[in-house]
């Protein structure tokens, strides 16, 4: 039965070749819809937690409520210990010391007095720990424009934008006028041993980076950080698991009376990104719910084109013999043929187009690089992504939608007047 | 008939005559005094500050030399990762040297304003003499007896734009004349800052206190600073080289 539906369909071009077209076509844009906003969305919640969230962190209580503010005098001490035990304790995420700090760059002429100033948001990350991957999830290597990156706790690289606004070259010394984390006044001698830009907006127009251990010694931050962040060994952010984990650290950590507890955090829980979470599962819930629905309208609208079209056909059918049944059920197979050959090719070119577009990306840094704020972290960039996901679910509208439209259409059969048929197949 | 207004003029007289008290002192002569008391035309002060933080205190010892409003050289003696930094104010200009970075490094006018140290004491705070006959409008807004000391209650509005500290309330010692309390407010009327001092002595003729506390009023949770002048000397010559550039680096 399916061998001779199968020939009839290829054999009979007016009833594959448009249908198979809706249906690659649909099921194309869906996968390639899909892998796009799954790798845009991705790539901004591992830019975000790369840059500035973690997928989870830890940070004292007291922090917390001051995040804004950058107060590392309420910074986490004794992070080593802190460190181990979460290290112990989860496993499955790797966990890194950060320290976050602003201030002022200054920049000395040839007798050392000044000659330029800016400010500056500075991030001490652990770039020289044996088995640190921050260098790797920063993309160092490849966001370096000039230089290298930094062997020594006294060198920096800087944003090109705020090395060229100081006017600083390579291996030029710069001096930090900041803060230590006892409020203290403090001025730190750096060398700039590279450039970088993030590609990331103007996230890092003002940005420089030192390992850790600079930062505390500018800083008079010894043990201290002013947050431990944690990541998936995968870098892709899974929001109930986060969420679990930071329920069951912070049930265990508990101590309201203690502002200097550590308490984590899951990136919802930072710059409203909860509420961007939320907003992009529901909002790629709606989309995919509204193109599923207008496709099988669409299908739908075909199946009953085709109805209409081998309206005769079916009249004759059923005046030799076959029952309303058999030609019903011989249509839903027909359209789960149809539907199969055009979501296999839909899913492939779909596929085809994602991985190209994962690879090349959508460069969008003009429109990006017009923005002022810095509290959004997002590439330049927009990448798609192939995930399992993509190989399946045309299916649903490919297969499915067809098979309703069809089901839908075909309804029509049962309403056919025997009776009527002969008397309409002499017309 | 005419008895009643003189009563009435009589009553006033004896109000007015309490309200400004047994020395019947006036605003002007109030405010004098306490410049006398505070004012000097140079001064040199080595002193502590006590910080007391969220978490812990510490305790910054430095030298000052000041003159006026706007030549001021500090240097700081402990703890060591401060000792060996100095600071010279020269208008609004101010100048910082670390040893540890072997640089003179100019800091903006406004950080002047800012808290030194971490502290709740601004660098004008610290490093200003003005005397507030020229500064400010005074009004006495009554006497309030604090500790069984009588003390008036003097609200200061500024004649001159651009102070940190636009409107002040002091609570003045009608025996020592020095603002043994006061809150420092913004134009707006905001509170800014609020201090005290006590353990007042005669130095050099005139009452000074050797101890200041300091609280910035707009850090939450502060516990505040006490400033602490372990020495004063008060109209001694300083010689110009003080306030120079070159001499931050010696």
């Amino acid at each position: 039965m399916i061998r001779f539906l199968t020939k009839g369909i290829i054999r009979d071009r007016s009833r594959s070749l448009f249908p198979i077209l809706v249906v690659t076509l649909t099921v194309a844009i869906i996968v390639f819809f899909k892998g796009f906003m799954t790798g845009t969305v991705s790539g901004f919640f591992r830019d975000t937690a790369v840059v500035s969230t973690g997928h989870v962190k830890i940070m004292t209580r007291a922090y917390e409520k001051e995040n804004q503010l950058l107060p590392n005098d309420l910074a986490l001490l004794e992070t080593e210990e802190l460190l181990k035990n979460l290290k112990k304790k989860y496993p499955d995420h790797f966990w890194t010391p950060r320290i976050t700090f602003a201030g002022l760059l200054d920049v000395p002429d040839k007798n050392g007095e000044t000659l330029e100033q800016g400010p500056t948001i500075a991030f001490g990350i652990d770039l020289f720990s044996s088995g640190s991957r921050q260098s790797e999830i920063w993309d160092l290597e490849n966001k370096l424009t000039a230089g290298r990156l930094p062997i020594k706790a006294d060198e920096v690289l800087l944003g090109t934008k705020l090395a060229n606004r100081l006017g600083l070259k390579i291996g030029e010394s710069v001096t930090f006028i900041g803060s230590t984390m006892n409020g203290a006044f403090t001025t730190y001698n750096f060398i700039v041993v590279g450039t970088f830009s993030l590609n990331m907006g103007p996230v890092d127009k003002e940005m420089m980076l030192v390992d850790i251990s600079g930062a505390r010694l500018a800083l008079d931050m010894e043990n201290a950080a002013s947050e431990i962040l944690g990541y998936t060994h995968s870098l892709y952010y899974e929001d109930e698991d986060a969420v679990a984990m930071r329920g069951e650290y912070n049930a265990i950590q508990h101590d309201s009376t203690d502002i200097f507890s550590p308490i984590m955090k899951a990136l919802r829980d930072s710059n409203q990104m909860g509420t961007m979470v939320d907003l992009n599962n529901a909002f790629m819930a709606i989309l995919l719910g509204v193109f599923m629905t207008i496709v099988m309208i669409v299908l739908w609208n075909m199946g009953l084109m085709n109805g209409l079209r081998r309206y005769g056909e079916i009249g004759m059918r059923l005046a030799i013999g076959e029952s309303k049944g058999q030609v019903y059920r011989s249509m839903i197979m027909e359209a789960i043929i149809i539907g199969m050959i055009g979501t296999v090719m839909g899913t492939a070119i779909g596929l085809g187009l994602t991985y190209y577009m994962q690879e090349v990306g959508i460069d969008y840094t003009k429109g990006l690089e017009n923005l002022t704020s810095t509290n959004i972290i997002m590439s330049n960039v927009f990448y798609a992504k192939v995930t399992p996901d993509l190989y399946y679910i045309g299916f649903i509208p490919g297969v499915f939608a067809t098979v309703l439209g069809t089901m839908l259409a075909g309804r029509a059969i049962y309403k056919r007047e025997m009776a009527q048929l002969f008397k309409e197949l002499e017309t | 008939m005419k008895i009643k207004p003189v009563i009435t003029a009589l009553i006033l007289c004896q109000g007015i005559s309490s309200l400004m008290g047994e020395e019947n002192i006036t605003v002007d002569e109030l405010l004098a005094a306490m410049d006398a008391n505070l004012y000097a035309k140079s001064r040199v002060i080595t002193s502590k500050m006590i910080i007391y933080g969220r978490r812990s205190s510490r305790t910054i010892e430095f030298r000052n030399w000041v003159v006026g409003v706007d030549m001021a050289f500090t240097e700081y003696l402990a703890p060591p990762r401060e000792a060996g930094t100095k600071m010279l104010k020269n208008g609004d200009k101010l100048w910082t040297y670390s040893p540890q970075t072997d640089r003179v490094i100019q800091i903006s006018g406004h950080m002047l304003r800012q808290s030194v140290m971490g502290s709740d004491m601004s660098y004008n705070d610290m490093m200003e003499d003005k005397l507030l006959t020229e500064l400010y409008e005074a009004t006495i807004e009554g006497s309030e007896m604090i500790d069984s000391r009588k003390h008036w209650i003097l609200f200061l509005d500024a004649r001159v734009a651009g102070l940190s500290y636009p409107k002040r309330r002091a609570w003045v010692d009608a025996e020592y004349l020095l603002p043994m309390r006061e809150e420092l407010y913004a134009k707006s009327g905001k509170l800014i800052k609020s201090t005290s001092m006590d353990g007042i002595k005669k130095v050099q003729g005139r009452w000074f206190p050797s101890r200041f506390i300091f609280r910035d009023e707009l850090k939450r949770n502060s516990k505040g600073t006490e400033w602490i002048i372990d020495d004063i000397q008060f109209d001694v010559e300083i010689p110009d080289s003080r306030f120079s550039k070159a001499l931050l680096r010696k």
